[in-house]
């Protein structure tokens, strides 16, 4: 009896590798790779991140810097003016290239470039466009009134709500794209028999079109906010910040800061917009287990 | 010939109502940096809509490194190419080998770690830039190629793996239970079977790959800052730095490296589309 429990108790839990099958282990080393990416890039930095990020002085700091406050508050604007306007024109323009014809077959081939070039030099040619001696824009107003044209970029409203236009013109394309393919989904004998039912325009958006779509707008309006949030070149390449620090938003400020080699405040202010980021990344992955 | 009935002008003229606005919006920021390229230096300020004398000159300055700001040009170019090709190598490979591990070999956890890795997407850009900066020096690969690429990496893969799941998940699942019946191993099963039947989303993945490694700003300037370890983007911020930037020459060599991902884009828009927006509806 003894000997039997003592042998039971010595007896070694079967290897690792013999409980897996040869496909398990493969599969396992097959995924390695990509886990040891995302350890040592994403989790490491996050964690590292928000360790850098504990100190309250950092907050106290921040608090006491109006550059952030100003930064906060345009980030705010930023996404709520920039991504409706975005999405609206995206849903409306998703309609328009959903008609069949070969201009507009054209028009959306051309309609993708801002997506595809890079951005650094499409916004500096927007930058210079607005360059009050040189831009063509107010060479425009001067040769058509003869006065001269404002100086764009160093007045901080018009500034801000420049980099939130080079912000759609560089992001429109690829939201219009993902409401397109969201479109071309819905049956089409809905529309027919809205049709023949003598249905208005506006009654086959109502009924039909924003139904089917609500769902796959809204997802696209959450994901485009963090995405937004995390856009550095509109602001940064357009106004640079300026005219005196006025211009930022958080994702301008962070690497100002880091360029300062503030580490802990530039973490400290991203730690600041997660109770904003924070419920949009849970629907999102509760979006995504479904 | 049948004549337009009104309401078809009228059809007609709404649609191009809305089609010139956007045509116009999205082209002329592009048709302006096209302008300074081939405009001579005095032209270009003069605010025609096109030049009196088009001229190549800009773009014999730029590919015969004529000024300052362009001494370094064809290594900056050079420093984009590889590190945009690695980044895609590097991509297919590790995102291949875990869409097969997730969606034909069924490892286990294997769907948590696809969602796990979606999660990246969910941290803005520039949020994650800041402490990926300071990692970056704590693995010591501060101003090295391996850092841009790695990151860019870590920021395409999760995509990738996402895209090439949903593809693979596709094929029947017959195919390798009848390789399997023919004694195929798992690797010929992956070499032989898997790779030939997901070229196409291969190739779309390998293009996005690439196209975003090219493209990047953020990550190549802050990673990057010695003159000759720099890509043409960072180069192209840096001519912001002087009062008497020649823009010209900028928007030239701006216009030279926007040039290929167009070019890529395009000669794979069929691919791109169909395999990139393939799981938009789903979710």
């Amino acid at each position: 009896m003894a000997i039997t429990l003592s042998g039971d108790q010595a007896m070694p839990a079967p290897p690792l590798s013999s409980r897996l099958t040869p496909a398990q282990v493969w599969g396992i080393v097959l995924l390695a790779p990509y886990l040891l990416v995302f350890l040592a890039f994403v989790v490491y930095p996050v964690c590292y991140g928000l360790w850098l990020a504990r100190a309250p002085a950092n907050y106290v700091a921040l608090y006491n810097d109006p550059i952030f406050a100003r930064a906060a508050v345009n980030t705010l604007i930023f996404l709520v003016i920039g991504i409706n306007v975005k999405m609206l024109i995206a849903l409306f323009l998703s309609g328009f290239f959903a008609v069949q014809r070969t201009w507009i077959k054209w028009l959306s081939v051309i309609f993708i470039l801002p997506w595809a070039v890079p951005s650094i030099p499409t916004i500096l040619s927007v930058r210079f466009m607005l360059n009050p001696e040189w831009g063509v824009i107010n060479h425009l107003i001067f040769s058509l009134t003869g006065d001269d044209g404002p100086n764009w970029l160093n007045d901080p409203t018009v500034a801000l709500t420049m980099a939130i236009g080079v912000h759609i013109w560089k992001s429109l394309p690829f939201w219009t794209l993902i409401l397109i393919t969201g479109r071309l989904a819905i049956p089409h004998d809905l529309f027919e028999a809205a049709e023949v039912d003598g249905a208005s325009w506006w009654q086959k958006f109502r009924y039909i079109t924003w139904p089917s779509m609500q769902t796959l707008y809204i997802t696209c309006t959450l994901l485009s906010m963090i995405w937004t949030l995390g856009d550095f070149n509109s602001v940064y390449l357009l106004t640079g910040g300026g005219p005196a620090d006025l211009t930022h938003v958080l994702a301008t400020l962070g690497i100002r800061y880091l360029r300062l080699d503030q580490l802990s405040l530039a973490m400290a202010s991203i730690v600041c917009a997660m109770p904003f980021v924070l419920p949009l990344v849970y629907f999102m992955m509760k979006r995504l287990s479904r | 010939m049948k004549l337009p009935t009104l309401r078809e002008v009228a059809t007609e003229a709404r649609l191009l109502l809305i089609g010139i606005p956007v045509f116009l919006w999205t082209m002329i920021p592009i048709y302006h940096m096209f302008l300074f390229a081939i405009s001579p230096k005095e032209d270009a300020f003069s605010g025609k809509l096109w030049p009196d004398h088009p001229t190549l000159h800009n773009f014999e300055i730029v590919f015969k490194q004529q000024h300052y700001f362009l001494r370094d040009f064809y290594i900056q170019f050079w420093n984009s190419l590889v590190i945009a090709a690695s980044v895609g190598v590097l991509t297919l490979f590790i995102a291949t080998a875990a869409a097969f591990s997730i969606s034909r070999l069924k490892v286990p956890g294997g769907r948590a770690v696809m969602n796990l890795a979606l999660f990246t997407y969910f941290i803005p850009a520039a949020f994650l830039a800041v402490p990926m900066y300071r990692t970056m020096g704590n693995y010591g690969l501060l101003n090295n190629h391996w850092s841009l690429i790695l990151a860019m990496v870590t920021i395409a893969s999760p995509y990738a793996i996402w895209v090439l799941k949903q593809a693979s998940d596709k094929l029947p699942v017959e195919l390798d239970e009848a390789a399997v019946m023919d004694g195929a191993t798992t690797l010929q099963i992956f070499r032989l079977v898997y790779l030939p039947l997901m070229m196409p989303s291969l190739v779309a993945i390998g293009t996005y790959a690439v196209l975003l490694a090219w493209n990047e700003y953020l990550y190549a300037f802050l990673l990057l800052s010695n003159d000759r370890e720099i890509t043409l983007p960072v180069a192209l911020g840096n001519f912001l730095a002087a009062d008497d930037s020649p823009w010209e020459l900028l928007m030239t060599t701006g216009f030279i490296y926007a040039l290929p991902p167009a070019a890529i884009y395009y000669a794979f828009r069929r691919y791109m589309v169909g395999g990139l927006t393939a799981g938009a509806v789903k979710s």
